[in-house]
């Protein structure tokens, strides 16, 4: 990609995206090479997004529909925590380089890490939610169980939105610069994909809740990372290009065509909120997905991050 | 910010590129003291640069340009109409068309440094010479710190799964010691001092190559100010930073954790809104 003859450097165009007042400017770079790092996150990180937002979700799901009366559905949100929370901590220490030392997480407690604090918010949520489900499986010590359920259902909306800090507290681009819109992007995805899996597991008659949880889930998680691109303008093209845009793509599809087969059919046809549940929980991770590569596409063009900056620079004159 | 109070001033470095020959002992030195492993070779085809970056395994890069066909602010007859002698170093009159850059890049030791601030270990940490080194009898390879670097510094090691980077020779700076890079460059390109003395030197210098003629001479990383609070590695650039790869205006993006927490509370909100919503006034 290095200019021919004597120019030994990289030099790129990035134009302003559709609509954009930013003129085309000329970046120049070190052989084209990336300025930042590539993350190291293997899939385990992005299946992390989906687990720990569908059991901090449901977590809270559960809470309250026992409250409203509707133990069955609180049943079902329960087992859905439990299942997330049993795979989440072993997804996140197979995805460290040294398994081993998962425990070195709980040496410190750091406020300026999303990592530690969310270290800390699973290990508190992951016992709380886990002891929810199986004490009242047994029907074990009552009022510890609606402890447990209190503390998992309090936690759980944290369960769901620290995991779009922790990517939009790094030098990429595309995850830092979405930072305002990344954290309702993964509270609706979290929402979707709660309402869909108690859809599936509650019966019938007490999944109202769910359907319409599922519906509004599906309404913000669509709504919130359309304005994401919107407002990253040329910074989301990444959203738009290879296995990225293609994640995008199925995402939007997924979670509208589930969105509106359970908002329209889900009540009176079973099928329909099957075949929408199933949709949402694949467009809820499919978006995470989406996430996930776009900041290694980010990263790995410099223009991404020479660009913005400079054009910073400029503007402070 | 580093809890220390014993009188030790901050140590860095001064990196002039102005005079760097890119004989690479730097990158040498720094392998040999440290121990860190070889790199994979590989032709780049990208000048003299088969290094390419800093990295787990390059604590030190050499960066090599060229410039040649106006790529460049050839700059002899700007410093005298800019008021400065034309004797120094160039004869006025003879146009540069072909100029070879080269500068050795480093970690930058932030004032504050995002790698630190989302280590979730405590591995990263900031020494009494207010550099920034990583434990690595602690780092468990969660890898937070190598997108949260805004210079892509530090990154994993493939074969030991933990974060590696320039520790500044933190074992020889215990001694009194330079560092390794420092001690083998035979041009004094690479400057090793109190960050106060480095700033002062970095800012005569620019005064005489600027004198010089290098109209695109600048200094990066200098003085407290920015997205990172200062460095503890100052540089001379003879052109934009990134030419060199480096970014024209980093930012710890850590700073941004009260709107970032600020969102992500008001997302938590809006759930739980929408899942108390889901029971009102519903039709089973």
């Amino acid at each position: 990609m290095t200019a021919p003859g004597a120019g030994g450097r990289g030099r790129r165009r990035l134009r302003g995206g559709p609509g954009s007042v930013v003129p085309a400017a000329e970046i120049r770079t070190y052989y084209d090479r990336p300025v930042l790092k590539q993350p190291v996150w293997t899939w385990e990180i992005p299946a992390y997004f989906f687990t720990g937002g569908l059991a901090g979700a449901s977590a809270s799901l559960g809470a309250i529909a026992r409250r409203r009366s509707h133990p069955l559905l609180a049943r079902a949100a329960r087992r859905i925590a439990l299942g997330g929370v049993v795979v989440s901590p072993a997804l996140l220490v197979s995805d460290l380089g040294r398994p081993e030392r998962f425990h070195h997480m709980l040496r410190i407690f750091r406020p300026t890490s999303p990592m530690s604090v969310g270290t800390w918010v699973l290990t508190v949520f992951g016992p709380a939610a886990g002891a929810s489900a199986v004490l009242a499986e047994l029907g074990w010590w009552p009022r510890l169980q609606r402890l447990a359920e209190t503390v998992a259902g309090g936690l759980g909306p944290v369960m769901a939105t620290y995991t779009a800090v922790l990517v939009a507290d790094t030098a990429i681009p595309v995850w830092h610069e979405a930072r305002h819109e990344l954290p309702f992007v993964f509270a609706g995805s979290a929402a979707a994909s709660a309402g869909a899996a108690a859809t599936l597991l509650a019966p019938a008659a007490e999944a109202g809740p769910a359907r319409r949880l599922a519906v509004t889930g599906g309404l913000l998680e669509l709504g919130a990372a359309e304005v994401m691109r919107v407002r990253l303008g040329e910074q989301g093209e990444p959203y738009r290009l290879a296995d990225a845009g293609r994640w995008s793509r199925a995402a939007t599809a997924c979670t509208a065509a589930g969105t509106a087969l359970i908002g329209l059919g889900g009540r009176r046809r079973r099928a329909a909120a099957v075949v929408g549940s199933a949709l949402l929980l694949a467009g809820s991770v499919c978006q995470r997905w989406a996430v996930y590569r776009a900041g290694f596409i980010s990263a790995a063009d410099p223009k991404y991050t020479v660009g913005p900056q400079r054009r910073r620079i400029e503007e402070r004159g | 910010m580093t809890g220390y109070d014993d009188g030790q001033p901050r140590m860095g470095f001064f990196t002039d590129t102005s005079v760097c020959i890119g004989c690479k002992a730097c990158e040498v030195a720094c392998k040999e003291w440290n121990g860190v492993p070889e790199n994979p070779f590989a032709w780049t085809g990208e000048s003299y640069d088969n290094t390419s970056g800093l990295g787990a395994n390059s604590w030190r890069h050499v960066a090599f340009i060229e410039q040649g066909g106006g790529q460049f602010a050839a700059g002899s007859g700007e410093s005298t109409s800019a008021g400065h002698s034309a004797s120094a170093g160039q004869s006025a009159g003879q146009a540069e068309d072909f100029r070879w850059l080269m500068s050795s890049d480093v970690c930058k030791h932030c004032t504050t440094a995002a790698c630190l601030d989302v280590c979730p270990t405590g591995a990263l940490f900031k020494t009494e010479f207010e550099t920034v080194v990583v434990q690595e009898d602690v780092c468990n390879g969660c890898g937070y710190c190598v997108p949260a670097c805004p210079y892509g510094v530090i990154d994993r090691r493939e074969e030991d799964g933990r974060a590696w980077k320039c520790t500044l020779c933190y074992d020889r700076l215990k001694v009194g010691e330079e560092p390794a890079c420092a001690k083998a460059c035979p041009t004094d390109s690479i400057n090793f001092g109190t960050l106060e003395a480095m700033t002062a030197m970095a800012a005569d210098r620019l005064d005489v190559v600027v004198a010089a003629g290098r109209a695109g001479a600048q200094l990066y990383g200098d003085g407290p100010s920015g997205g990172v609070d200062g460095t503890g590695s100052v540089f001379l650039l003879l052109d934009d930073p990134e030419v060199y790869g480096l970014p024209p205006d980093p930012i710890a993006t850590s700073k941004d954790l009260p709107s970032m927490w600020g969102a992500a509370a008001a997302a938590a909100v809006t759930l739980v809104g929408a899942v108390v919503a889901a029971f009102v006034g519903g039709r089973r």
